[in-house]
């Protein structure tokens, strides 16, 4: 039943977590460039990456792990060590390579691909600068210094420090137990290493000075066998009390058998010279360095407060819109029943008005439930003009406001990409490099804002910038050059020159960049913004800037509509593009040269458009005193539709043509009315030439 | 998924040679029973403007809404004003459901892939390039309608643009 062809449903939700994470991580990481200052983000990322690698080594994708758990070092060592000077940029470029990276594998293995990408160039790259960090400071701390040998060797390291160091800390904290601890799993239980890593994981909020044998569980596989046959050993010092120990190892799966046994001191410096023995025989024990332990892991109360959310797959709410558009009309259906509508039944209303309510109650948390805030996409531009402005040159602030107006899911997906063709644009041809700026008296850091803001049924998003501006005279001499101009240069308005820029291959840069200049950009811009019934607005000041406002529905679903009636057949038209309607007499028509019918109201001339000639329907209705005129608007352009009758107006739930009948224009979709049948949506914009 | 997959390989084998017959005039055509959704009897057809003629428009079944073609139309036969036996076969090819509107709906029959013959070479051109075979069952025979052929939206497009 379900299309997604018998595939794990692990491997879904893997896919989504991970998604989700790394964009948190994009997001954190751009935020911490700009302060400059790992300190209030480094838990999370840390958090993140050790989410990533657990659950990417749980679902076999050892590229996506191994480059995680690079990452993790790297981070481990900045939070250990906040005091020192980082290359913020060099790191963040590091770690969006390697959100990339996760991405396009992430991808691939979404579409049944294998995840083949080989992440060892970036790693290398993560662990050269992990010893350019390490190298550049000198004097810190006897303690660092030994992990930093310790980033070398690959956490090798020899007994006697670690006996030393151990024996410092374990002076320091007199009070505090220090524990031994063997686990079996149960047999057959499989990837004991990585279970293991979770014992591990779920100690560090208890316990610091963690040593655990074998050492290299998530990297190496091979230390599956030695945890079957010899247990997994782990030494740690904690204020615990044996009790309270005892029971944070009881919830752990598969578990067997558990020693749990205090030691000494000098006990535990033996045990550790014990396992030092045994290293010698395998040559894989090694040290992870206490630190990470003694520092509280904050992150996971941080964590806590998104439990309550839900993550539902968008094709669910599709469902439940359709059936909530479903009901709607039934309900109709029901208490407008043509058999009880002579009947007066005074109770049957009452329930019926109940139940009309309750409907409409749930239509608006369903319609609710669809409405996601812009912030996500709007954070997606920090990245874009990031990266566009260091390639660039150009030093460019993005200032995000209104980020948690809502709209509805459709169309977020249809705006992101039209939002950064725009910002593109903005950066390359608006914004100036900073000689330009400084010359001009403006900031050397060009600053686009992006704002959204709602507006009654829509919501306006405007993107503005403080560039040069449009080039008035150069882009008319483009549209010349094209051919786009069909009236005399003078009637042109500001707006309408500025509005060529959105026509298929225009472009006034001469040279094409890697980033825009090739005339695709901004017509996918209005095409984007188009289907989801929305308009694009530009309006520009020469030296001073640019601004472009996209005027968007906050839904797509459900419009008001009028019903007319022509023939047998039944339109709709947008309540917000009707202007009035009225009777007409003969004597205010009169036809142009062509023939065209025109209509004189209040002064104005306007164009009559027959819909039964339009679209070739059989009506009685052709006297232009007998039927009705509908004055519709569309951007600033007004035409009277001619039909039958008006029928009255409602609430529509708009649903696509199929896809079988190709656009038809004039027509912008169907919705079913009361009594089950159909009627068209005619979309104005299209009728008006 | 091994189950899924198990299920999905019997149900083809259940289907395999298996055609939904229906006539129009006194010519019976086939269609993989794979590609039938359902059955359903004439009914309001919402007119669609500048369509090729044979799309008669949309249709509601039960909250979707499918556009139905007129196969005689199609056929480029004369229009037969619908009647009480006139159904409409729901068909689904690649994702998308189209209504088929015919004369009446015959039986369901096994046709043996051996009992199918191509179509003439010499009459590939006009209607004949729907028909992707001819299926034998004893005496009768059966145009066995090719669904990609009737739906290719070639034509469509030449029109609307």
């Amino acid at each position: 039943m379900s299309e997604n062809d018998g595939r794990d449903p692990m491997l879904d939700l893997y896919i989504l977590e991970t998604y989700n994470l790394i964009e948190e991580l994009e997001e954190i990481i751009l935020e911490s460039e700009k302060e400059k200052d790992y300190k209030n983000s480094i838990d999370t990322i840390f958090r993140i990456m050790h989410t990533i690698k657990g659950n990417s080594a749980m679902m076999f994708f050892d590229n996506i792990s191994h480059l995680a758990h690079s990452i993790e070092d790297l981070f481990d060592y900045l939070r250990d060590n906040s005091e020192l000077n980082v290359d913020y940029p060099a790191i963040t470029d590091l770690i969006l390579q390697s959100i990339d990276f996760i991405k396009n594998q992430l991808g691939k293995i979404g579409n049944n691909e294998t995840s083949d990408g080989n992440p060892e160039e970036l790693v290398s790259d993560i662990r050269k600068q992990l010893e350019i960090i390490t190298v550049e400071t000198p004097q810190e701390s006897k303690e660092s210094k030994n992990q930093a040998d310790n980033e070398e060797h690959h956490y090798y390291v020899s007994s006697v420090k670690d006996c030393n160091e151990i024996l410092e800390g374990e002076l320091q904290n007199r009070l505090d137990i220090r524990y031994e601890v063997v686990i079996f799993f149960k047999e057959d239980c499989g990837m004991e290493n990585i279970r293991a890593f979770t014992v591990i994981h779920r100690l560090k909020n208890l316990a610091y000075d963690i040593i655990y044998f074998p050492e290299d569980i998530v990297e190496n596989n091979e230390t599956e066998k030695v945890i079957r046959e010899n247990g997994f050993r782990i030494i740690f010092s904690s204020k615990r009390d044996m009790k309270e120990i005892k029971k944070s190892f009881k919830g752990t799966a598969f578990l067997s058998k558990i020693t749990i046994n205090p030691v000494s001191e000098e006990e535990s410096c033996t045990k550790i010279e014990n396992i030092e023995e045994v290293k010698s025989s395998l040559e894989v024990v090694s040290y992870r360095e206490p630190q990470i332990a003694s520092k509280n892991y904050s992150s996971s109360s941080e964590s806590q407060g998104k439990h309550n959310m839900l993550n539902v797959s968008v094709e669910k709410l599709d469902m439940l819109m359709d059936l909530m558009g479903e009901l709607v009309i039934s309900e109709v259906m029901v208490t407008n029943n043509p058999e009880i509508a002579s009947l007066n039944l005074d109770s049957f209303k009452k329930s019926s008005t109940h139940l009309r309510k309750i409907i409409d109650n749930l239509q608006d948390v369903v319609m609710s439930i669809r409405m996601v805030p812009l912030a996500p996409t709007f954070k997606k531009m920090n990245r874009i003009v990031r990266d566009m402005s260091k390639k660039l040159g150009k030093e460019v602030e993005i200032v995000l406001l209104g980020e948690d107006t809502e709209v509805d899911k459709n169309i977020i997906e249809h705006i992101g990409d039209p939002l950064m063709h725009i910002i593109r644009n903005s950066l390359d041809h608006g914004i100036e490099a900073p000689e330009d700026r400084i010359a001009a008296g403006k900031n050397s850091i060009g600053k686009i804002t992006l704002q959204a803001e709602n507006s009654g049924g829509d919501v306006n998003i405007i993107i503005k910038d403080d560039g040069k501006g449009l080039n008035r005279e150069k882009i008319l001499m483009r549209a010349k050059e094209h051919g786009l101009i069909d009236k005399p240069e003078g009637e042109l308005t500001d707006k309408e020159i500025y509005s060529f820029i959105f026509l298929p291959g225009f472009s006034t840069k001469e040279q094409v960049s890697e980033f825009s200049g090739r005339g695709v950009g901004m017509d996918v811009v209005l095409k984007g913004i188009e289907k989801v019934r929305g308009k694009v607005y530009v309006d520009s000041t020469l030296g001073k800037g640019t601004t472009i406002t996209i005027k968007i529905p906050l839904t797509l679903a459900i419009i008001d509509g009028m019903t007319i009636r022509v023939g047998q057949s039944i339109y709709t038209i947008p309540i917000m593009s009707i202007k009035q309607s009225f009777k007409v007499n003969e004597k205010d028509v009169f036809k142009d040269i062509d023939g065209n019918e025109i209509i004189m109201v209040r002064g104005q001339c306007y164009n009559i458009l027959r819909l039964h000639e339009r679209y070739n329907i059989e009506t009685e209705v052709r006297d232009i005193e007998k039927g009705i005129l509908v004055m519709v608007e569309n951007e600033g352009k007004s035409l009277c539709v001619f039909a039958d009758e008006l029928l009255g107006e409602q609430q529509v739930v708009v649903k696509p043509l199929p896809n079988y009948i190709k656009k038809v224009k004039g027509i912008g979709g169907c919705n079913l009315l009361g009594d089950g049948s159909i009627s068209l949506i005619l979309d104005i914009g299209g009728l008006i030439p | 998924m091994e189950d899924s997959l198990l299920n999905v390989m019997e149900e083809e084998d259940t289907q395999k040679d298996k055609f939904l017959i229906f006539s129009i005039d006194k010519e019976q055509y086939g269609i993989e029973i794979k590609y039938v959704l359902e059955i359903i009897g004439i009914q309001k057809i919402t007119e669609v403007p500048e369509l090729p003629n044979y799309v008669k428009g949309i249709i509601n079944l039960r909250g979707k809404i499918i556009p139905v073609m007129d196969v005689r139309l199609r056929f480029k036969k004369n229009f037969r004003d619908y009647d009480d036996r006139t159904c409409i076969i729901v068909v689904q090819i690649k994702d998308m459901s189209i209504g088929l509107i015919i004369d009446r709906v015959i039986e369901v029959v096994d046709i043996e892939e051996e009992q199918i013959t191509p179509p003439p070479e010499l009459n590939k051109s006009s209607s004949n390039k729907y028909i992707k075979g001819i299926g034998k069952i004893g005496e009768e025979v059966k145009l066995l309608i090719d669904c990609d052929k009737l739906l290719s939206q070639e034509e469509l497009e030449e029109i609307s643009y």
